[in-house]
């Protein structure tokens, strides 16, 4: 193997490409220096890539707080039950619409399609979900989102790569259509269903827009909506604090609202951290598939 | 007795797809219908079929209305300037990761810059407010550089809304945005980078004669949908940047709709609003697609 020149233009582009990974890292870096920071020395600032005097408080009152372990609950609740949901319904209406003696195919294709580049907005939304009283009712996170046309197109594409025979024998050793999706499409499928899967996690476990607009009771807010109600209104954060001191009144000094702030950004932030690097191909897979077909 | 197995596998199959076209009927269609009460004096009370009937009056109040300036300035400069910034942005990115030797190094690259994406913008706001703080990072940055002779509060400062709202989607879709161009590049045919080597064809030679008129289709694609949505600004985003002191920068359409509906209750005009938005993007998206064919001669339908 011939050893190829590095030019000036490969290490510019090498430096270009660190800088650009420094940018998208640090504000993270930044971030989990400060929550391990002691509370009221973080304030005087200064704290940029070490914490200075260090401490565990923050994630102690984070771990130990109720309506964030509530809120937890409630996002991984949601996340859960509306991506299984999701894959089951929308999988099955994709293999359906790869049977090509579904009556009303043509038509069913047009009315999932236009959905995609039309919708009634807003508010006659909300009305619809008042309408049905899934306003501040869990389902809400559910059920308005069983079907996704997008995920659908994903996996039809799979599904219609399959070759046909397998199907076909199995009809002809008298399988029916639904032991045939559960048997034999779904195992053999298993890359895209991980791949929309995943896409469908993220989602759920990232908005809070949801929760902000179609709930009202505090029993029902995500992680996400807590956490942007105590970074965008300081009085929130302030009620965080003192009540973790009041719990651990040895921490009270370490404890303020920006420092438990951060803890629990960094908290919420993990799930997504921990998984991203071994999963990213998936993403990566989805999100070609998508833009070749879309 | 065949055709009446025929019939119940076809029941079979109908009842696999009878979820989906039930969810998309209640809740995709049901609202579209439910545009009509732009043209009413919508009461919850009476439900939206009893409701009588005003023609434009919602409309017109909108054209009158004194946030209509505010609210369409901020939305079009958010729009025209985060195309400009965030447009281009990710071609070049993928432009220089394709040309850079595979390898960890690239891939690393890679992983990390799609991975802001994959944060919620609750807590990449909040990451991104956390340097932004009086005492922060980059207010004790510019007071060393002497750019200022204080500390700063840049989110009270409402002028600088529209520029930490574009470097912000700037950082967060940058990777993500670059996948489709990158898988694009890759397609090209080696041997044309091979023959334009041969023929003394430089770096930069390459990158503008080959790789970008190469990519050009996927260019074009993507820059309609980017027209199509000039009037959309990512609700979760803005109401993360969003405060008391520059909402005179950042009440955009999106939020405007979402306030004087949800939080006013004024429903009908809200869905007006949102309905002349809808209106609107459409007939931008099919003005960027025809324009698109013309000149390209791909488009997105």
């Amino acid at each position: 193997m011939k050893k190829k020149k590095i030019s000036l233009f490969d290490w510019i582009n090498s430096c270009l490409m660190a800088g650009m990974m420094l940018v998208m890292l640090f504000p993270f870096w930044y971030c989990v220096a400060g929550s391990l920071n002691d509370g009221s020395d973080y304030l005087k600032g200064g704290v940029y890539l070490w914490p200075r005097i260090f401490t565990m408080a923050n994630y102690q009152a984070v771990f130990r707080d109720k309506t964030i372990f509530h809120s937890m609950m409630i996002s991984v609740a949601k996340t859960l039950l509306g991506s299984v949901s999701c894959l089951f319904v929308t999988a099955l209406a994709a293999y359906a619409m790869c049977r090509p003696h579904l009556k009303g195919r043509k038509i069913y294709a047009v009315f999932m399609t236009l959905t995609m580049y039309f919708s009634g907005g807003l508010i006659p939304y909300f009305l619809v979900i008042k309408t049905l009283h899934l306003y501040d009712n869990f389902l809400v996170y559910i059920i308005p989102g069983l079907f996704s046309v997008w995920n659908m197109i994903i996996i039809r594409t799979f599904f219609s790569d399959l070759p046909d025979s397998l199907i076909e024998s199995a009809k002809i050793d008298g399988a029916g259509e639904y032991r045939i999706f559960f048997q034999i499409v779904l195992p053999l499928s298993k890359p895209v269903l991980a791949t929309v899967m995943l896409f469908s996690l993220v989602g759920h476990w990232n908005s809070y827009f949801d929760s902000m607009m179609y709930t009202s009771s505090m029993s029902l807010q995500t992680i996400q909506l807590f956490l942007k109600k105590m970074i965008t209104d300081p009085g929130a954060a302030s009620g965080l604090a003192s009540s973790a001191a009041m719990a651990i009144p040895e921490a009270a000094r370490k404890v303020t609202p920006q420092t438990i702030k951060l803890a629990a950004m960094i908290v919420t932030s993990m799930p997504i951290i921990c998984v991203y690097p071994f999963l990213q191909k998936y993403f990566v897979k989805g999100m070609t598939v998508g833009a070749v077909k879309g | 007795m065949k055709s009446k197995r025929k019939f119940q596998e076809q029941l079979v199959l109908q009842s696999m797809v009878l979820p989906a076209l039930l969810a998309l009927l209640v809740f995709a269609y049901i609202p579209m219908y439910g545009v009509v009460i732009a043209f009413k004096d919508f009461d919850i009370t009476m439900g939206i079929s009893a409701s009588p009937w005003v023609g434009l009056k919602h409309f017109k109040t909108f054209l009158v209305d004194p946030e209509l300036w505010n609210v369409m300035r901020n939305t079009l400069i958010l729009n025209v300037l985060g195309t400009l910034v965030c447009f281009p942005a990710p071609i070049i990115l993928a432009v220089l990761i394709n040309e850079m030797p595979t390898g960890r190094f690239k891939k690393t690259s890679q992983t990390v810059s799609y991975l802001p994406h994959f944060l919620s913008w609750v807590i990449f706001a909040g990451l991104i407010l956390e340097m932004l703080r009086p005492n922060g990072i980059v207010s004790d940055f510019c007071v060393k550089l002497g750019i200022f002779d204080s500390p700063v509060n840049f989110m009270a400062k409402g002028s600088w809304f529209y520029m930490i709202f574009v470097i912000a989607s700037l950082i967060k879709g940058l990777g993500y945005g670059s996948i489709i161009y990158v898988a694009a590049l890759t397609g090209v045919d080696e041997e044309i980078y091979e023959a334009a080597k041969m023929d003394g064809c430089s770096r930069f030679q390459r990158i503008w004669h080959i790789a970008l008129p190469s990519i050009r289709g996927t260019i074009a694609v993507m820059l309609i949908l980017q027209i199509g949505s000039i009037l959309n600004t990512g609700i979760e985003q803005i109401f993360m940047f969003q405060n008391v002191m520059n909402i005179q920068f950042s009440e955009t359409l999106d939020t405007y709709v979402y306030k004087v509906g949800i939080a006013q209750g004024r429903m009908a005009y809200s869905a007006a609003v949102g309905l002349l938005k809808s209106i609107v993007s459409v007939i931008l998206l099919v003005i960027a697609n025809t324009a698109s064919k013309k000149i390209t001669e791909r488009g997105l339908f």
